[in-house]
C-alpha cells in the first residue's frame, strides 16, 4: 500500500517539475518578467516542495503507526501476562494464519487492531492529500511571484547533503546506544568487575531469567558463567600468532617492494598480495577449518603430539596470512613517503642499501609502521569468521598453541545464532563483549591514526 | 677483522637481507596460489552431477491414470509404485534391507525427477524409456573418485553390495556425467546433490541492491558536501572523526546493531535481505565515503575556479563539473565497498541469515541466505558432498569479487583524468 503511495507521490512530484518550469516560462512570454533564475530552477522548487514534506511525513508515519498501534492495543490488555506473545498471537489471527487456540481476547484485539488500523489508513491519507495541497500551493504562490527559485533549491539540497553527513554520527550513536542500552541491563545482573575479571566462561549454564530475583547462592553459580577472561586471553593469544606471521612476512614484503623491486615485479605482486586482503573471511575459514586444522593434526600425531583439530594455531595463522597485505601496503606506502634525501645521505657516507634501510628508513618510517601494525592487531581481534568456524567454542585458559581457545566474536556469534531469548543475561552478555569489542578497537584505531598522522605531518 | 672480511662481511648480510625481503614476498604470493588452488580443487567437480540411466515402464495403470491422458492427468499421477518398481529391477536383491540400500543409491527426488521426465515427453506413456536421474550423494563422491573403495566396509559409506551395483552399472555403461544444473537452480537442501545455490545467489543479489541503492547516494551527498560545502567547524570535525572510526568497526558490531535495532527496536522482518541490505550499507557507507572524498578531492581547484568565473553558482560549478570528473573514482570506490559487503558474513548471521531456506526468495522480505552465509552453513555439514559444494560456492563468490574488482580496476584507468 505504501509503495502505491509513495509512486503516486514520486510522479506528483515528477510533473510539478515540468508544471513549474513551464509556469516561469509563461512569467516570462505573457507578463515579460525577467526571472531570477532559470526557469528549470522553478521546475525543482515546485517538484521539491510537492514531494519532500509528503515524504518525510509518509516515511515517519510508517516507521512509528505499528508501535503506536502495539501501544494502544495493549493498553485494553494491560492483565495480560506474555504481552509480546499476545500480540504477535493477535496479529497472526488476523493475517489468517493462527493456529492455536483462539481466545476471546485474541479476538477482540484483533477486532481493534482492524478498526485502528482503518482509522490509520484514512487519516494518512486525509494528511498525505492535505499536506501535498498545502506544500504545492504554496510554492506555486512563491513561484508566480518570481522567488529565487535557485537560492531556495539549493539551500534546500545543502540542507539534504548535511542530512547525509550526519549519517555517520547517527550510525554510530546507533552503534553505542544498541550496545550500552543491552549492555547496562547485563551489568545490572552480573557485577561488571566479576565479567572482567572472571576466569570462567560457559554461558550456557546460565537460565536465571527474571534478574531481581537471583539470590546470592545463584549469583555465584553466575558469575562462573560469565568471566571473559578467558576470552580476552583467547583473543589476545590468536591476535598474536596471526601478527607473529604478519609482521615478518608484512613487513619484508613491504620493505623489497618499496627498495628493493623492480617496477615491473612491484607492478604484478603488489596487486596479488592485496588479492589476500580482498578474500571473504567466511573463505579463509573454510580453509583453515577443513585443510589447514586437519593438516596441523596430522602433523602433531606423526610427531606424536595432541593437537586439537581446532588449534589456535591453525586460526591465528590463517588470520595472519590474511593480514599480511594490511600491514606490507601500509609500510610500503610509509616508506616510500620517506624523502630520497635521506636515502641519499646514507649512500654517500657509504652505508649498503640493508644498512640505509635498517638504521635509516626504518627509524624514519617506525611511526607509520607501527600504526600500521596497531590497525592490523584491531583487524585481529574483531576478526570473526576464521575463528567461528577454526577456533574452538570452549573457553579455555591456555597458552599452549596446540589446544583449542575459543575468542570474543566467536562467543558473540555462538550465544546469538539461530533463536536468541531476548531479555536473558545470556543474549546480553553477547552485546557486553561487543561493547568490548568495540571500545578496544576504537581504542586501537585511534591511536593509530593519530601515529600516522603525526607522521605524515613531519615528512609532507 | 681486516678491512675485506668486514666488507664481505656486510656484503653478505646485504644479500641476507634482500633474501628475507624476496621470501616473503614469494611466501604471500605461494599463499595465494595455495588458497585458490585448493578452492579449486576441491570445488570442481561440482559443476557435475552422476547420473544413473534407468529402464521405466510407464503403466498407466500402476500410475493409476484412467481415462484419458493429458497433461493434467500426468501431474496427478501416482509415481511412488512406478518408480520404487522400476529402480528395484536395476538389481536383484534378496530382502528389504537390500531394495533400501539400492533405492539409496538415487537421490531422494526421483519420483519427482520421473514425473517430471513423463510431463515433458507424454508420448512415453505405457512405453519402456531409458531416464537419467540423479544418484544419490554417496554414489557421484564414488563416482568422483573422492570415497577410496579399499577402506573396510565398516568404514565407508556405501556397502559391498551397493558397490557392487555400482560395479555393474559402470559395466554396462549406465552411469552417466551430467553439467549440475541443480546447483545453480535449487535452493539449499540435507541432501547434498540436490542442494543448490539458487536461493543465497538471490538473497546476495536483493542485499547487494538494497545495499547498492542506501549507500551510494547516501555517500556521494556526505562527501559533497564534506569536500565541497562544509565549513571548517567542530560538527564537521566530529562527523569526519565518525567516518574514520566506523570504517574501521569490526563487521560484527554492525551486526550487533542489526539486531539491537533493525530486529529488536523497528520489528523488520527476521533472515531477510532487507535487513542485511540496510545492516551491510551502514557498514559500506563510511567505506565508500572514503574513497569518494579523495576523488573529489583529486580534481583540481582550477575546474572550480573556471567555472565560478564564468558565473555559475557553488552548486552548478559542484554537480555539473566537479562531480561528473570525479565519477570515475567514486564508482570504483563504491564498487569495492560492495564488493566488501559482498563477501560479509558475520554480521548476517547475527541477524539470523543462517536460516535453512529451501525456497528461493522472490522478494527482498522473504527469508533468504546469501552467498557467503551458505558458505558458512555448508562448511558445518559433514556429508562428503557438501564440501564440493562449499568450495564450488566459494568459487562463485570468488567470481563475483573478481568481476566486480576488474570493473572497478577498469573503471578508474579508462575514465580517470590524469591531473598534471
Amino acid at each position: 500500500m505504501n509503495i502505491l503511495i509513495l509512486t503516486i507521490i514520486v510522479l506528483f512530484s515528477l510533473s510539478s517539475y515540468y508544471f513549474g518550469r513551464s509556469e516561469a516560462r509563461k512569467l516570462i512570454t505573457t507578463n515579460k518578467i525577467r526571472l531570477n533564475a532559470l526557469p528549470s530552477y522553478y521546475g525543482y522548487y515546485l517538484a521539491v516542495w510537492c514531494g519532500l514534506p509528503a515524504l518525510i511525513i509518509l516515511s515517519l508515519w510508517s516507521l512509528f503507526e505499528p508501535t503506536i498501534i502495539k501501544i494502544l492495543i495493549l493498553n485494553n490488555f494491560s492483565y495480560v501476562e506474555s504481552k509480546d506473545l499476545f500480540y504477535e498471537q493477535t496479529l497472526s489471527f488476523f493475517n489468517g494464519n493462527f493456529t492455536g487456540e483462539i481466545t476471546n481476547d485474541i479476538k477482540i484485539a484483533a477486532e481493534r487492531y482492524t478498526s485502528l488500523n482503518n482509522i490509520a489508513y484514512n487519516s494518512k491519507i486525509a494528511l498525505l492529500a492535505s499536506v501535498l495541497v498545502f506544500s504545492t500551493s504554496y510554492a506555486f504562490k512563491k513561484v508566480k511571484s518570481n522567488n529565487k527559485a535557485r537560492d531556495d533549491v539549493e539551500l534546500i539540497l545543502k540542507g539534504l547533503l548535511f542530512v547525509s553527513s550526519l549519517m555517520a554520527i547517527l550510525t554510530t550513536l546507533g552503534i553505542i546506544l544498541s550496545l550500552l542500552f543491552e549492555s547496562l541491563k547485563f551489568f545490572s545482573t552480573i557485577n561488571l568487575f566479576d565479567f572482567i575479571f572472571g576466569t570462567s566462561w560457559s554461558p550456557q549454564r546460565a537460565f536465571v531469567r527474571d534478574a531481581s530475583t537471583i539470590t546470592p547462592e545463584e549469583y555465584l553459580e553466575l558469575k562462573d558463567a560469565f568471566g571473559s577472561v578467558p576470552l580476552f586471553a583467547g583473543t589476545a593469544f590468536i591476535a598474536f600468532i596471526a601478527m607473529c606471521v604478519a609482521v615478518p612476512i608484512g613487513l619484508f614484503s613491504g620493505i623489497y617492494l618499496a627498495e628493493y623491486a623492480s617496477t615491473k615485479v612491484r607492478k604484478y605482486s603488489k596487486p596479488i598480495i592485496e588479492i589476500l586482503a580482498g578474500i571473504p573471511t567466511v573463505v579463509y575459514g573454510f580453509f583453515a577449518a577443513l585443510t589447514v586444522g586437519p593438516f596441523f593434526r596430522s602433523i602433531g600425531e606423526s610427531l606424536g603430539l595432541t593437537v586439537s583439530s581446532e588449534s589456535a594455531l591453525a586460526a591465528g595463522l590463517i588470520m595472519g596470512i590474511m593480514i599480511i597485505p594490511y600491514i606490507s601496503s601500509l609500510s610500503d606506502d610509509v616508506i616510500n613517503s620517506v624523502p630520497q634525501s635521506l636515502r641519499d645521505g646514507s649512500y654517500a657516507v657509504g652505508a649498503t642499501k640493508s644498512e640505509t634501510i635498517k638504521k635509516v628508513i626504518i627509524p624514519a618510517a617506525l611511526p607509520g609502521i607501527i600504526g600500521s601494525i596497531l590497525l592490523a592487531v584491531s583487524r585481529a581481534i574483531g576478526e570473526t569468521m576464521i575463528v567461528v568456524m577454526a577456533a574452538g567454542l570452549a573457553a579455555n585458559l591456555t597458552i599452549n598453541p596446540l589446544e583449542s581457545t575459543t575468542t570474543i566474536t566467536t562467543q558473540i556469534v555462538m550465544i546469538l545464532v539461530g533463536d536468541q531469548e531476548f531479555d536473558s543475561p545470556k543474549t546480553q552478555a553477547a552485546f557486553a563483549l561487543g561493547l568490548t569489542l568495540f571500545v578496544a578497537t576504537l581504542f586501537l584505531n585511534y591511536i593509530a591514526l593519530r601515529v600516522v598522522k603525526k607522521y605524515r605531518e613531519k615528512y609532507e | 677483522m681486516n678491512k675485506e672480511e668486514r666488507l664481505k662481511k656486510r656484503h653478505n648480510s646485504e644479500k641476507r637481507f634482500k633474501f628475507y625481503g624476496l621470501l616473503s614476498v614469494s611466501l604471500a604470493l605461494i599463499f595465494v596460489l595455495i588458497l585458490i588452488q585448493n578452492i579449486v580443487s576441491k570445488g570442481s567437480s561440482a559443476f557435475s552431477r552422476t547420473t544413473i540411466s534407468v529402464d521405466i515402464s510407464f503403466d498407466s495403470k500402476l500410475l493409476e491414470i484412467d481415462g484419458p491422458i493429458t497433461k493434467k492427468s500426468i501431474e496427478n499421477a501416482e509415481f511412488y509404485d512406478l518408480s520404487v518398481e522400476s529402480l528395484l529391477k536395476i538389481y536383484p536383491s534378496k530382502d528389504s534391507k537390500e531394495e533400501r540400500q539400492v533405492l539409496r543409491l538415487f537421490s531422494p527426488d526421483y519420483e519427482y525427477e520421473i514425473k517430471r521426465y513423463l510431463i515433458k515427453n507424454p508420448d512415453k506413456i505405457n512405453q519402456i524409456a531409458s531416464v537419467e536421474l540423479t544418484s544419490s550423494d554417496d554414489v557421484d563422491q564414488l563416482n568422483k573418485g573422492n570415497f577410496p573403495r579399499d577402506l573396510p566396509e565398516d568404514r565407508r559409506r556405501v556397502s559391498n553390495f551397493q558397490l557392487n551395483i555400482y560395479d555393474n552399472l559402470v559395466e554396462e555403461g549406465k552411469i552417466g556425467k551430467k553439467f549440475n544444473d541443480y546447483f545453480f537452480s535449487k535452493g539449499d537442501s540435507r541432501d547434498p546433490e540436490l542442494a543448490g545455490i539458487g536461493g543465497s545467489l538471490m538473497g546476495s543479489f536483493f542485499t547487494i541492491v538494497i545495499c547498492l541503492l542506501l549507500s551510494f547516494p547516501i555517500a556521494i551527498m556526505a562527501s559533497i558536501y564534506l569536500e565541497e560545502f562544509a565549513p571548517k567547524n567542530k560538527i564537521t570535525d566530529f562527523i569526519e572523526i565518525n567516518i574514520n572510526n566506523l570504517a574501521a568497526v569490526p563487521s560484527i558490531v554492525y551486526g550487533l546493531l542489526g539486531l539491537g535495532i533493525l530486529l529488536s527496536v523497528m520489528d523488520f522482518p527476521r533472515s531477510t535481505p532487507l535487513v542485511a541490505g540496510i545492516t551491510l550499507s551502514l557498514m559500506t557507507l563510511p567505506r565508500i565515503i572514503i574513497p569518494c572524498r579523495a576523488s573529489l578531492k583529486a580534481v583540481p581547484p582550477s575546474i572550480r575556479e573556471a567555472a565560478l568565473s564564468v558565473g555559475a553558482s557553488k552548486f552548478q560549478t559542484v554537480f555539473h563539473h566537479v562531480v561528473p570528473l570525479a565519477m570515475p573514482g567514486t564508482l570504483s570506490g563504491t564498487i569495492i565497498g560492495l564488493a566488501q559487503a559482498l563477501g560479509e558474513t558475520a554480521p548476517l548471521i547475527l541477524i539470523g541469515m543462517v536460516a535453512f531456506v529451501v525456497d528461493i526468495p522472490g522478494t527482498p522480505v522473504d527469508p533468504s541466505a546469501s552467498l557467503p552465509v551458505q558458505v558458512y552453513l555448508w562448511s558445518e555439514q559433514a556429508e562428503r558432498g557438501f564440501v564440493e559444494k562449499t568450495s564450488a560456492t566459494i568459487m562463485m563468490l570468488l567470481g563475483f569479487l573478481i568481476v566486480m574488482n576488474f570493473i572497478a580496476v577498469y573503471l578508474r584507468q579508462k575514465f580517470e583524468k590524469k591531473w598534471n
